[in-house]
This record gives structure tokens, C-alpha cells and sequence, in this order.
């Protein structure tokens, strides 16, 4: 045979083997292509390859390269190919839609949710966080705030009493003077926490809730200014179509004072049952700080103004996620829980 | 309180709007209405009857046959109730009429005999609770008549939220005040019916006395001048008890009342109508007859008009006769002196007392009636005379008899006027929206305000006695401005602000970090009550809700506990949860306030992650537990060495020895514990995993960030050393550890165990820890033998500090 013809039959194998790895659907034919191309007895390549001796030394080389180039071409070839159907094999036996590993999901609890967001709006208009100690005495609690203990408002929650004089906060109110008694205008600080009220449990009230207290004092803050800070709140809070509306209301510590309803969120204020047909949800209850309690924290009442606004994030958790009961928020049910992540 | 839709419109005439109009007009003054309820909702087929005979049904003890006249010719009716009787009116439901419940009136046959409709109770007509007998109407009615305007029940009740500041609008002249047209100048006291007149008995002098004075020859003295402010007394002379009329009943029913008799209704009347509080004594039954008004006697008792005797106390008033007390003062009258069919002559009581000292008395006894909670409020002091001539108006009117013209005001001390000043631009700078005196008198006048001049040329308004309570300072004004002006007619634009003098508490920011961190853990936040049994807390409560709430957590993992065994018993048994909360110790005296502190706790129990169909998840282990603990300590600022083995293996409750930990602070001073929960501190089900958990106490100092510093990255390749060490079992890693590192030299980068492993051709008391060394030099690549000579140093240092020797 002549050195062409070799060269010739080189071509035929590399076009023929490559055709025929390529064509090999399984494992099994992929041998059988490499047995007949490569074969160490009847590989058709190892037949060429056996040849080259019958060749002149001037031609052996030429030839012999390209027997080596098509060899590793040949072996590249099935090389990939066996990985290409390992994989397939793979792929073939597993089943993508069963579900995937996973890890366990955490939640911070949904009062905490509301919390977090009512101050962080807050604190986009400049109010900061501040704390003060859930066991009170009953001059921070009533006295301070302008409720005489022996008068009718101070009934408005019954309170839990650990000694004499020194009671479980029902309100976060007295957060109020401990600021103001510590700080001097201006003033603009919100104080999340825990309260007491002798309410056993039931589908709406809690011995132990959380509140919100916000404060704002400075000179020349007047009611338009409380009106105007909590109606962008609840805008940022609740959705900025969100109306709201201040009815007259009563609390010692403020006065004028307002109980602040926003349109419901649930129906937008056509009227639902969420609010009861009314179309407003009562959020807040707000009002200017009382002059009586600038007095009990040695600020002059005729310098400065401020207002006040308390609110319960457990209500606004149980409308915002349509949770019907308070006390789901406190059995800690994991099934719960893990509805807020 | 209830406030009927038509009484308060006899009272302001020119009032429109339908009833839900002026409940939304309430509500921006300041009085929201909970409920407008429309009387007799469901009544329309139900007419008035006269049962003109009653024989006792021949089959059955307890049933009657009425013969009925319902405007239609004669019916049979079968009746069971006891009080049925000939020639009586009573609401009737016709065959096809429908009660109120849904109830659909058929033809029957009872016992045998046929029942052509049924007469109704009061119940049944969904009008009150009782059920003991049919209503019957007093007064004369057409038979057939609907029974709905005959028994004035063409009305709406509106229920009204009232603020406790508001005392004047516990009665209906007082919410009429709020919205007749033209203001109080509107006002109308209805003439009443069989009553000529502007319904006020004129015909009476009450004689002011200091003191003591006399009524229809009743002596009547204020010895508690402290207690009672004022007693106006009268006296009435051949009354005839007995049912109130028809529009009287109505009238009371419709605010929820039961008529009671005519001469009790009558004063009821005049409570709803002025916010007065009467009371009618039989003055046959008045010893003396005398009537004081002075303090308890220690231990003195009287019977009450609910039957319950009652011991009073010293700080008590009460109103007695020549021997003993007949009422007590301002709260509810003595049984003895009640007035009863058989009561001829009346002592009529319109007084004036302190609301501390009937709050003091309302609570001692825990008796709050129509009575107590007006006076504790605030009545109107200059409201009595007129209260005392309307209600003796209405007596006559209804029971008929003969008022004495001697009556009797004693007024120890008549109060002065409360005048207020308000500045205009007081009013401006407060509300933030311009307003002048005439616009401020605009808005006070219509409400009884009365302006006044002042010789500074000031503005000023005197109070009338029914705000004197709520109303008697500059800023009580300018709320009445701002509310009658409307609180919705304020603009609500943001205007420029300063930011604040007060700085975020670093607690806040900590606990921020901290529940992002365990969230991202996968660890669900938990809030829990601070109440806990007597075992678990050292700050007792006066009077909890139960024993269990008796006391204030003195830490948190007992009560997340409670929450677990809560989730087990709901057969969840991957609990993972996590609470940041208050705990509570004593405070250094009774006198003290208790000291609280942040705690952060954990509690964990099922798989460490979620259920694979790939294989079975392991349940949380102690690695686990030592992970979220350290990682928790990180957060607060602290190094891994802050969570140490309980010393000697002695855990604290509620952990198991040789699986707890202690956390301590960079003073050494120790802030927490953690570990594995003994099986005996929790109710956990069989097939529930061991439970984990620990607790931390959080300052605020913890929220200080420490910024991370920023080193070179190497540059030259490590070199890698393994070494394999028996240990005995009482050395801890930590220290084998902690030789490694001091004896490896400059270039040792990293030292840590990667395999621990006991059994084979390890010796008995041993483990074998395989430790990973890493050398790096930073400016070279470092040679084998120098990697080996600090291996060797290492493996000397150990055999020659801990006995430790190489594994072979």
C-alpha cells in the first residue's frame, strides 16, 4: 500500500470513527466503537498504525503523524462522549421536581414586624428609640401624666400592683418623662415596650401587650404639626392613598386629645367587616402634651408645645395579617411563627 | 350610656338629622356611638290585645285559655304564664306573625285545645331578659293597635362611648347641649303628659340654709359638709304607687331601664333626662322623721336596695335618720326605706356629693349603679333645684299626691364661679391655626360659656356647673375651641422640624442585630408574658390573674420551655425558637423599683434541618447549641472563649451535667448558661428529640461595634502538618490547643482539631485528636524542615507541658 492510500484510509477512519462516537447512544456501543477503531487486535486505526513499517523511511514520518493526530482525535472524542452519557445517566435517573434541600426559616415574631416598621418610619421623620423600665412607680405611671390616682381615668385600665406605689406600667407613657426629665427640647423620640393591665386573656385583649409611644416637644409645636406628622406616618405606614381622620377624644396627659382612625386597609373604606362597615380602623389615640405634664418634668409649659400619639402594634399586626385572636401572638406555635418568615 | 333618639329630640326642637346623622356628629365632637339600634327592630306584626276572660285549661295545671281581643272578633289562646289575667293589655303575635327571633306564629293545638296566636314576654319580644310572666301595658289601648307605637317604641337608642371628663353628657339634656342648633340657648325641657307647664313643679321654696333645715317638717342637717356639698329635700304627701304609664315605661325601656313603679321611674326619669341623681324615701319608715347626711359609724351596716347587707366604713357617707343609715350616700338607697306599693308619703332626695368620696365608697363596696357613676364624675351643682322641680313634677304627675311648699336647699358652702382666661393667640400658637376672640367666644358661647368682662380687657368665660369639672384651666378652652371647631377643618401640612436632643438607646440596636442574626439561624422569634409561678420568679404581684401569673420572671428559658411543651403537645416537633425580653430581680428595698434586665434566650428540640426525602436530618446536638451560643456571643462583642464547660460539670438548673455551658463577660463576670435541658424540666412527648437552650443577659454596653481591620492577604503558599495525639479524656481540646499555638512559633498561621476518634488502638481513658497546624511565612515560601523542626517543637512542648503524646 501506498503511502496515499494510507493517508487516504486515515481520513475514511477519522470521518467514519467520529461519526460513529458520536452516534453511540449508550456505554456499550461507545466500546464496541472503540473496540473497532481502536481495537489492539481489530482496531482498524491499530491496522494502519501496524502498517507504517511497509513504508520508506523518507514517507514513515508524514504518515505517522497523522495516524497520531487521528488517534488522538479518536480518543478525545470517546473520551468526551463517555463523559457526556455518564452525565446523562445521571440526569436520566434523577427526578428534578422532588423538592430540594433546605434549611430551617426563621421569623422575627409579627408584633415585631409592625414594631420594626412603625419605627422605621418614624425614624425616617426623624424620631429615634428609646427605653425605660417596665416596673414604674405610680408617679411616672398616673401622677406625672396628670392622672390624680383617685380620679376616674386612672379606672380607664386597671393595674397590675407589685408594692406599694410601684406597679407594672400600663402604658409606655411613662417613658415620656423619664425622657424629658433626662433630656431638654428638642425632643422626638419613639418608645416601643411591653405593658400590663389586669385583662385576662381573651380574643382581644392580653395582660401583657406591646405599645408604642411617640413624643415630640419643642417650641412652636402646635396641633397642626401633630396632625401633619401622624397623617405622612400612616401614609408611609399603611400605603400612600391612606386617609386619615381625627375624632375628639380624652386622655389626662394630652389635651386637645384625638383618637386617630385611618381608612381601612383591608377595604380601602367602602366598609367591610373588618371595619365593621365604617370604612376607618381606630389606630392611635394622640393629642398636644398636657401643660400639667411639662409642670411634673420642670419644663416651661408656656415655652415649649409638644404632642404625644400610643398605639398597639398587636391590633395593627391582627389587621395587617388578618389574625383573628391576640393570643395567637403569645403561645409561640411554631405553625404560626413560621407563617411570618 | 343610652340615649334615646326621641327624648333627645323633645329636648333640642329644632334638631334634625336621622339618627346615624347625629351619632357621626357625635363622634367628631368627641363622643363616638357604638351602636345605633332601632327599638322594636321586628315588631311590626305584633299588636296590642285585651284578654277579656281567663279559665283554666282542662288538660294541664300550669296553662290558662284566654279569651282574646285583638281588634278582630274573640280568639282562644292557650297562656302559660302566671300573671295573665281578664281585663289586662298585652303585646299579642297573631297566627302568621313573626317575632323578633324568627319565629313564625302557627295555629296549634296544645293539650287538646286550639291556640290562636300567643301573648308574649318581654323576651320573647326581644325587649329585656325577663321571662317570668307576659308584659303587661298599663294605660288603656285600642285592641288591635300595633304594638310597637303604642309601647313607644318608635325610637332609636344610640349607645355613646362617654369619656370619664365628660360627666355632663351621662344624660340626654347634656348630649342634646352638644347639638341643638343655636346651642343651649335651644334647649327645651319637655312638658310632661297629664302635666300642665313647662313640666317644673313651681310650687315648692326651697329655703337655703347652711346647715340644717326643715322639709315638710322632715328635719334635714349636712354633717359631712367634706362629703355632701348640698341636699335639697321636699317632701310629697298621698302619692299612690303603682305601674308607671305607658310613655313613662317607654321612655325608660328605651334607654334599657325596667320600670320598677312610678314614683322610682319618675326620679330614673329625671337621672337619664338631667344627669341628676334622686332618690325617694317612704318617709313613714324615716325615724325622727330626721335626715342626715353624715360619715359612717365603724362596723354600722344597712341593707341595701339589692338586698345584700353591707358593712360600711368611717371614710363612707351615707344618709341617716334619727337611728340609723338609710342610704348609703350618692351610691344606693336601703331597702328599709324603699318606696313600695303600700308608700303614702315621699321624702324626695336631690343632693350634691364628692366624687372621691363616693369613688371611695363605690369601690370599697364594689357597688357601681346610675348613681355612683355620675357623682363619682361630676354632677352638675347648680343643676339640683331644677332637677328636685321636675322630678317633683313628674311624681304628681304620675302617683298624684301633694308637695309640700316647704322644702329645703342645704348648701354649706355655695361655690364660687369658675372664670377662665384664654388668649387668642394662645389659642393660634397651641392649634397652629389662626383664631380671634370672636371666633373663640363663636365656639364657647352656644356651650354655655358665659364671657365675662375683665378689667384688663382680657377674654375671659365663666364655667357653667356642668364643665366645671373637665373645664378650668386656658388649655381645657382651647380644647373646646379645637373640637367644636372640628378637629378634621386643621390643615395637616408637614412643616419644618428640628431633630431631636436624644440619642437612640444602644439596647434597641443590639437587639435589632441579634434577631437578625437567629433569624437568619432559622429561629423563630417568640413573645412571652413576664408572668410566671411562684418558683420562677422573686417579684411577687399584689393580685394576679392566677397562680401560675403570681410572680415576674426572674429569667426566660422556663417560659419558652412552657412554649415548647406547648408546640409538642400540638404534635410539632421541630421547635426552634427565641425570645428577647425583661426579667425581673428585687430591688434593693420595698421601696425600690425592681431591676430588670434584657435577657436573650433560645430553645430548641426535633432535626437540625428540615426533613429530606434524601435521607433522615440528625436532631440539634450539643454542636449545634455551642454554635448559635458563640455565634450569639459574637454579636454582643465578645470572643469564643466567653462560652466555657460548666464549671466541674455542675450544670445549673434546668441543664444536664457535662452538657452546659457558661457564658461570661470580658470582666469575667458570668451573663448566661445554656445546654441540654433535663428531661425532667420539660413534659415532652416519646418521640420528642432532647431539648436545647440557653440564656444571656444583654447590656447596653454590648452594642458597641468594634470595626474589623483589614490584614494583607498572603502572598506566599502554606505548608500543611498533621498531627495525631492521644488525649487523655479529663484534658480539654482547649488547652491541648492552646500549647499547639504557643509553642508553634512566628509562622504557625492556624491550628485546629479535625478529627476526634476513640476505639481502636486507642488506649482506654484516651481519644485520639488529629489537629491540622498551617505554617506561612509572610515573605517567602517556607522550606519543609522548618515546618518539621516546628512540628517537632510543638509535639516536645506538649510530651513535656500535657504528657500528651503522638499517636502512633
Amino acid at each position: 500500500m501506498s503511502q496515499t492510500d494510507l493517508l487516504h484510509e486515515l481520513e475514511l477512519i477519522e470521518k467514519e470513527a467520529l461519526d460513529a462516537i458520536r452516534g453511540a447512544a449508550t456505554p456499550d456501543a461507545l466500546e464496541q466503537a472503540r473496540v473497532q477503531w481502536l481495537g489492539r487486535k481489530e482496531g482498524r486505526l491499530t491496522a494502519v498504525l501496524r502498517r507504517l513499517g511497509e513504508l520508506s523511511a523518507e514517507e514513515r514520518p508524514r504518515v505517522g503523524a497523522a495516524a497520531n493526530r487521528v488517534k488522538a482525535a479518536i480518543s478525545e472524542l470517546l473520551e468526551a462522549r463517555a463523559a457526556e452519557l455518564s452525565t446523562a445517566k445521571e440526569l436520566t435517573v434523577e427526578d428534578l421536581t422532588l423538592p430540594a434541600r433546605s434549611a430551617w426559616t426563621g421569623a422575627r415574631h409579627p408584633v415585631t414586624l409592625v414594631i420594626d416598621d412603625v419605627c422605621a418610619v418614624l425614624r425616617s421623620l426623624g424620631f429615634v428609640r428609646v427605653r425605660g423600665p417596665e416596673a414604674e412607680t405610680d408617679w411616672y405611671n398616673f401622677t406625672a401624666l396628670n392622672t390624680p390616682l383617685d380620679h376616674p381615668a386612672a379606672d380607664m385600665h386597671d393595674t397590675f400592683y407589685l408594692g406599694d406605689g410601684i406597679l407594672l406600667r400600663s402604658h409606655t407613657s411613662p417613658v415620656q418623662i423619664r425622657t424629658m426629665q433626662a433630656h431638654q427640647p428638642p425632643i422626638r423620640i419613639v418608645a416601643p415596650g411591653m405593658c400590663y393591665r389586669r385583662d385576662p386573656f381573651d380574643p382581644s385583649h392580653a395582660p401583657a401587650f406591646e405599645q408604642i409611644e411617640g413624643l415630640v416637644v419643642d417650641e412652636g409645636i402646635s396641633f397642626v404639626d401633630l396632625r401633619a406628622t401622624v397623617a405622612e406616618f400612616a401614609r408611609r405606614m399603611f400605603g400612600p392613598g391612606t386617609k386619615v381622620r381625627f375624632r375628639p377624644s380624652f386622655f389626662p396627659f394630652t389635651e386637645p386629645s384625638a383618637e386617630v382612625d385611618v381608612s381601612c386597609t383591608i377595604c380601602g373604606g367602602r366598609g367591610c367587616s373588618t371595619c365593621k362597615g365604617t370604612g376607618w380602623l381606630e389606630i392611635m389615640g394622640a393629642g398636644m402634651v398636657d401643660p400639667a405634664v411639662f409642670e411634673s418634668v420642670g419644663y416651661d409649659p408656656e415655652r415649649y408645645t409638644g404632642f404625644a400619639f400610643g398605639m398597639g402594634p398587636a391590633r395593627i399586626a391582627m389587621l395587617r395579617y388578618g389574625i383573628p385572636d391576640i393570643r395567637l401572638f403569645y403561645e409561640s406555635d411554631v405553625r404560626f411563627l413560621e407563617q411570618f418568615a | 350610656m343610652n340615649i334615646s333618639y326621641q327624648w333627645l329630640r323633645d329636648l333640642a326642637p329644632g334638631l334634625e338629622g336621622t339618627p346615624e346623622g347625629i351619632a357621626a356628629r357625635l363622634a367628631m365632637y368627641g363622643a363616638p356611638v357604638d351602636a345605633v339600634a332601632p327599638l322594636g327592630a321586628g315588631l311590626d306584626d305584633i299588636v296590642v290585645a285585651r284578654v277579656e276572660a281567663v279559665r283554666k285549661h282542662p288538660g294541664a295545671d300550669r296553662l290558662s285559655l284566654c279569651e282574646v281581643d285583638a281588634g278582630g272578633g274573640r280568639l282562644q289562646v292557650v297562656c302559660g304564664a302566671p300573671n295573665v289575667r281578664a281585663g289586662a293589655y298585652y303585646p299579642f303575635a297573631p297566627v302568621g306573625a313573626e317575632l323578633p327571633g324568627g319565629v313564625r306564629i302557627k295555629k296549634a293545638k296544645i293539650r287538646g285545645e286550639v291556640s290562636e296566636g300567643m301573648l308574649c314576654s318581654e323576651r320573647e319580644l326581644g325587649l329585656g331578659r325577663d321571662h317570668s310572666g307576659i308584659l303587661e301595658l298599663h294605660g288603656t289601648y285600642t285592641p288591635g293597635e300595633p304594638f310597637r307605637a303604642a309601647a313607644g317604641l318608635d325610637d332609636v337608642r344610640l349607645e355613646i362611648d362617654v369619656t370619664p371628663n365628660r360627666p355632663d353628657l351621662l344624660s340626654h339634656i347634656g348630649v342634646a347641649r352638644e347639638l341643638a342648633p343655636g346651642g343651649v340657648a335651644g334647649i327645651r325641657l319637655g312638658p310632661v303628659a297629664g302635666l300642665e307647664g313647662p313640666g317644673l313643679y313651681e310650687d315648692v321654696a326651697f329655703e337655703r340654709v347652711p346647715r340644717e333645715g326643715r322639709a315638710g317638717g322632715v328635719m334635714v342637717a349636712i354633717e359631712d359638709p367634706r362629703g355632701c356639698l348640698r341636699y335639697i329635700g321636699a317632701v310629697i304627701r298621698g302619692v299612690k304607687v303603682g305601674p308607671s304609664p305607658a310613655w313613662l315605661a317607654a321612655r325608660l325601656r328605651a334607654v334599657g331601664l325596667r320600670p320598677v313603679n312610678n314614683v322610682v321611674d319618675a326620679t330614673n326619669y329625671v337621672l337619664y333626662e338631667l344627669g341628676q341623681p334622686l332618690h325617694a324615701f317612704d318617709l313613714d319608715r324615716l325615724a325622727g322623721p330626721r335626715v342626715v347626711a353624715r360619715r359612717a359609724a365603724s362596723g354600722e351596716t344597712i341593707v341595701t336596695l339589692d338586698g345584700q347587707r353591707r358593712v360600711l366604713q368611717e371614710d363612707m357617707v351615707v344618709i341617716g335618720d334619727a337611728e340609723r343609715a338609710v342610704a348609703v350616700a350618692g351610691v344606693m338607697g336601703g331597702e328599709d326605706s324603699e318606696v313600695t306599693e303600700s308608700t303614702r308619703n315621699i321624702f324626695l332626695e336631690c343632693a350634691l356629693f364628692e366624687p372621691k368620696a363616693i369613688r371611695r365608697a363605690r369601690r370599697a363596696l364594689g357597688l357601681s349603679t346610675d348613681a355612683s357613676v355620675r357623682y363619682e364624675r361630676g354632677v352638675d351643682p347648680d343643676g339640683l333645684e331644677r332637677a328636685a322641680r321636675r322630678a317633683l313634677a313628674l311624681i304628681v304627675a304620675v302617683a298624684g299626691g301633694t308637695v309640700e311648699r316647704e322644702g329645703v336647699d342645704v348648701y354649706p358652702e355655695p361655690r364660687a364661679p369658675v372664670v377662665v382666661p384664654i388668649r387668642p393667640e394662645r389659642v393660634t400658637h397651641v392649634l397652629g391655626e389662626p383664631f380671634d376672640a370672636a371666633a373663640v367666644a363663636g365656639y364657647l358661647e352656644p356651650l354655655g360659656f358665659r364671657q365675662v368682662e375683665a378689667s384688663d380687657g382680657g377674654l375671659r368665660f365663666e364655667v357653667p356647673g356642668y364643665r366645671v369639672y373637665d373645664v378650668t384651666r386656658e388649655i381645657d378652652l382651647i380644647e373646646e375651641v379645637a373640637r367644636r371647631h372640628g378637629y378634621e377643618a386643621f390643615p395637616s401640612e408637614l412643616r419644618p422640624f428640628r431633630v431631636g436632643a436624644v440619642p437612640e438607646a444602644p439596647l434597641s440596636l443590639l437587639e435589632d442585630r441579634l434577631r437578625t442574626l437567629l433569624v437568619a439561624r432559622g429561629l423563630l422569634e417568640s413573645r412571652t408574658a413576664a408572668f410566671a409561678p411562684e418558683g420562677e420568679g422573686d417579684v411577687a404581684l399584689l393580685l394576679p390573674l392566677s397562680s401560675a401569673e403570681s410572680r415576674l420572671r426572674r429569667a426566660l428559658v422556663p417560659g419558652l420551655l412552657r412554649r415548647v411543651e406547648h408546640n409538642f403537645a400540638r404534635g410539632v416537633r421541630h421547635v426552634r425558637l427565641f425570645e428577647i425580653g425583661t426579667v425581673f430581680a428585687p430591688g434593693a428595698t420595698p421601696q425600690d423599683l425592681p431591676v430588670e434586665n434584657t435577657h436573650l434566650a433560645v430553645a430548641v428540640s426535633g432535626a437540625r434541618t428540615p426533613p429530606h426525602w434524601s435521607g433522615e436530618a440528625a436532631p440539634f446536638d450539643v454542636w449545634d447549641l455551642k454554635a448559635l451560643l458563640t455565634s450569639v456571643v459574637g454579636t454582643l462583642g465578645l470572643g469564643a472563649d466567653a462560652v466555657r464547660p460548666a464549671q466541674n460539670g455542675v450544670a445549673e438548673r434546668p441543664y444536664l451535667p457535662g452538657l452546659s455551658f457558661e457564658v461570661f463577660d470580658a470582666d469575667g463576670k458570668k451573663i448566661g448558661h445554656g445546654g441540654r435541658v433535663a428531661p425532667d424540666a420539660v413534659d415532652a412527648p416519646a418521640w420528642a428529640d432532647p431539648v436545647w437552650a440557653f440564656e444571656v443577659r444583654l447590656d447596653p454596653a454590648m452594642a458597641a461595634v468594634s470595626v474589623p481591620q483589614f490584614r494583607a492577604l498572603p502572598a506566599y503558599p502554606a505548608t500543611e502538618r498533621d498531627i495525631a495525639l492521644l488525649v487523655p479524656e479529663d484534658l480539654p481540646a482547649a488547652r491541648v490547643e492552646a500549647v499547639i499555638r504557643g509553642a508553634g512559633g512566628a509562622y504557625l498561621e492556624d491550628a485546629h482539631p479535625f478529627d476526634v476518634f476513640r476505639g481502636r488502638a486507642v488506649p482506654a481513658g484516651f481519644r485520639s485528636i488529629a489537629f491540622r497546624l498551617r505554617f506561612r511565612a509572610p515573605d517567602r515560601t517556607l522550606r519543609d524542615d522548618e515546618a518539621d523542626a516546628a512540628t517537632e517543637r510543638v509535639l516536645r512542648r506538649l510530651r513535656d507541658e500535657l504528657g500528651v503524646e503522638r499517636r502512633a
